[in-house]
């Protein structure tokens, strides 16, 4: 498989990346800074069986007019893209977004209408090129309103939807579309949270996703005990959701 | 969010003092204004734990990328916090291996920077630091300063060996030893007691790479240092099994057993039974790597099996010039000393040159290492089993250490006071500190 990851150098991201390179697979990193970018290709190198150079392109989810020369140079450093992958997104507590209003509105937009512009790059290209898949983290906050994640979780929620319309309408067309729903899961971004029951690590996270990615699945819960969680979730009644703090 | 007040920080021991870990993947961003780096967290005692006035430690597992591998030579640099089981996970089946592994592989290259570890090869190989070709630091006053044996020389043999006082260890580079396989070919024998078992020790070096021993500290008399002996070499590729080695199952200790799980009754059934259980009295033949270098991290988190009180590793070296007997001195000194106290695993280990580390732990002589349960008894015992270190001219290890006097360390490190000079001159505010250098080096706090 050839596959271009945005976000690949950090927490999920760099896991999967990991996961896929050790597999052989041939990946190409999208990311805002070229250091760092250039610092994880190197880490993916010793990493394939086949010593795949790893190479990179500047994307920025802040910055639309990035996102189609990046992909584009993921495609031509590639030769084809069989497959795109979203790891990246902001993150930042509820109270924190409650007192600053253009910090909620970055990160609505980074997580939700940015990462949709970018998927729909990334559609085009990989319909053009006869199909193959769209796999982008969404997040278990998406899948009901709760308080410690109002605002992050209506991000989630839109991108969340978005995907699963994706999937349905392109999907006899080939082009998969994966909606990856991480519960909570030990990462730099989440570090300095207590993490709750079920807490799962980066590298499990990864092999639940490449997995699912071969199995072309529409959507998968990582780790796989968040599928019930959050089946138990969505099914509290509401006068229960506004007592308890989760 | 707990509050630094609220929340606790420990050793692998277990002994907890009020901090927490933060942390990042840039290691750049996360070490400016620290006071103190921290790996995984397998220094016993408070080598990693933060000064009781600054209680946030900078915690390097995510900063885990390797930044080059040469696979003509061996070259490899890594971030700091990149794992030695990392490593073996990816370079082992492909017949590379670290010059120099400690007891376990839940260890960062940082790390093993900071206590120059050393392992069963020392007697080869040396420690950790002879191997390490340059280091990226940051400095106490901010600065990125990249050293190594040729560049800052100074700065760089501070480091090694230096608990991390000298700057945050950022990038490690080092050579990677070719292997003949990824198997072990090795051999094990009850030894009857300390003193045969320093004589075999002798014998082993001359032939095998690595050596070590374990001890049944509960032994006495006639039988006193009874234990194992273990050796062993990189197997041949004829005699090796096809294939590399498939990584070990892992159990898990999900809680802490409760404090009476080990007393003296438990302790003393667990010695015989290793001992007595070694069936034949030798035994050789191929062994997986892991369960050769790593027995211990088969059971994640064993150290709950103290429970809640936590342990001590007390771990020194009896220099060579302290003469033959004087593992015999020590072992006698102890099983009257130890008295009720618990201590089920003791390991020997003959330790060959000094490193140029200035502050690392071996010298020509022989370690000695044994877990002890933490009591109000533990101080005292600690002290005791120091003076007669101090006597014979020895030293203990600063990655294990808890209960060591400040006063006890200055008379057994002749090689502080140069330590404390090139620390001064790179952090004269002695801004990098840990619980350990406030309560041994006595630095503010």
């Amino acid at each position: 498989m050839k596959a271009a990851i945005l976000g690949g150098t950090k927490g999920m991201g760099r896991s999967l990346a990991r996961v896929l390179a050790e597999r052989g697979d041939e990946v190409f990193l999208l990311g805002r800074d070229p250091e760092d970018l250039e610092r994880s290709a190197q880490d993916l190198v010793p990493r394939s069986p086949q010593r795949y150079l790893v190479r990179h392109a500047a994307c920025d989810l802040k910055r639309v007019e990035s996102f189609g020369p990046a992909l584009d140079a993921a495609a031509e450093a590639l030769g084809k893209l069989d497959a795109v992958i979203v790891t990246a997104g902001l993150y930042h507590g509820q109270e924190e977004l409650e007192e600053d209003t253009a910090l909620a509105l970055e990160l609505l937009q980074v997580n939700f209408s940015n990462t949709i512009a970018f998927c729909e790059e990334a559609r085009r290209r990989l319909l053009a090129g006869g199909g193959g898949t769209l796999a982008v983290f969404s997040s278990v906050a998406g899948d009901r309103g709760r308080k410690p994640v109002v605002i992050y979780g209506a991000s989630k929620a839109g991108l969340s939807a978005y995907l699963e319309g994706l999937d349905h309408k392109y999907r006899a067309d080939g082009l998969v579309t994966l909606c990856v729903k991480p519960g909570f899961v030990k990462t730099g971004m989440t570090a300095g949270l207590k993490p709750p029951p079920f807490a799962g690590d980066p590298d499990d996270v990864a092999r639940i996703v490449a997995r699912a990615i071969d199995a072309k699945k529409p959507l998968v819960y990582a780790p796989g005990i968040w599928r019930f969680v959050m089946l138990v979730i969505k099914n509290l009644p509401r006068f229960v959701m506004r007592k308890i703090g989760f | 969010m707990p509050s630094a007040e609220e929340s606790t920080i420990s050793g692998w021991g277990g002994l907890a003092v009020p901090g927490r870990e933060v942390f990042s993947e840039d290691l750049v961003r996360l070490s400016d204004g620290a006071v103190l780096s921290r790996g995984l967290g397998r220094a016993y005692g408070d080598s990693a734990c933060p000064p009781a006035d600054a209680p946030v430690v900078a915690t390097t597992v995510l900063a885990d990328r390797i930044l080059s591998f040469d696979e003509e030579t061996g070259d490899l640099r890594g971030e700091a916090g990149l794992s030695l089981r990392e490593l073996n996970r990816l370079l082992l089946p492909r017949k590379w291996f670290t010059p120099v592994t400690p007891g376990t592989q839940y260890v960062t290259l940082g790390g093993m920077v900071a206590a120059d570890i050393h392992g069963k090869n020392h007697h080869v190989e040396g420690c950790f630091g002879a191997h390490v070709t340059s280091l990226l630091l940051r400095v106490a006053d901010g600065r990125l300063v990249e050293c190594s044996p040729e560049v800052e020389s100074e700065l760089f043999w501070a480091t090694v060996g230096g608990m991390g006082l000298t700057g945050h260890i950022l990038e490690v580079a080092f050579r990677m030893r070719r292997i003949s396989s990824p198997w072990i070919d090795a051999e094990s024998f009850r030894v009857a007691n300390i003193d045969v078992f320093m004589e075999k020790l002798e014998e082993s070096a001359r032939e095998w790479p690595m050596t070590m021993g374990w001890i049944d500290c509960r032994s006495t008399g006639a039988n006193l240092g009874r234990g194992i002996l273990y050796r062993g070499k990189w197997a041949d590729p004829a005699e090796a099994p096809v294939g590399p080695p498939k990584a070990k199952r892992r159990i898990d200790m999900p809680f802490n057993l409760p404090n009476w799980f080990l007393n003296k009754g438990t302790v003393v059934a667990f010695n015989e039974t290793m001992f007595r259980c070694h069936i034949p009295a030798k035994r050789s033949g191929i062994r997986h790597p892991e369960s050769f270098f790593y027995p211990l991290d088969k059971v994640l988190h064993w150290n709950r099996m103290y429970g809640s009180r936590g342990f001590t590793q007390y771990q020194c070296v009896l220099p060579e010039s302290a003469g033959r007997g004087s593992a015999r001195r020590f072992l006698e000194h102890l099983t009257k000393e130890l008295g009720g106290a618990s201590s089920f695993l003791c390991v020997i280990k003959d330790c060959a040159e000094e490193s140029q580390g200035l502050l690392s732990f071996p010298m020509p002589g022989i370690s000695i290492a044994m877990d002890i349960a933490v009591d109000d008894r533990t101080q005292k015992l600690v002290d005791d089993l120091n003076e007669l270190v101090i006597d014979m001219g020895g030293r203990v290890y600063l990655a294990k250490d808890s209960f060591t006097r400040p006063e006890h360390f200055r008379a057994m490190e002749p090689r502080l006071d140069r330590f404390m000079e090139v620390r001064a001159k790179w952090d004269p505010e002695l801004k990098l500190r840990s619980a350990q250098s406030v309560r041994i080096f006595g630095d503010p706090a």
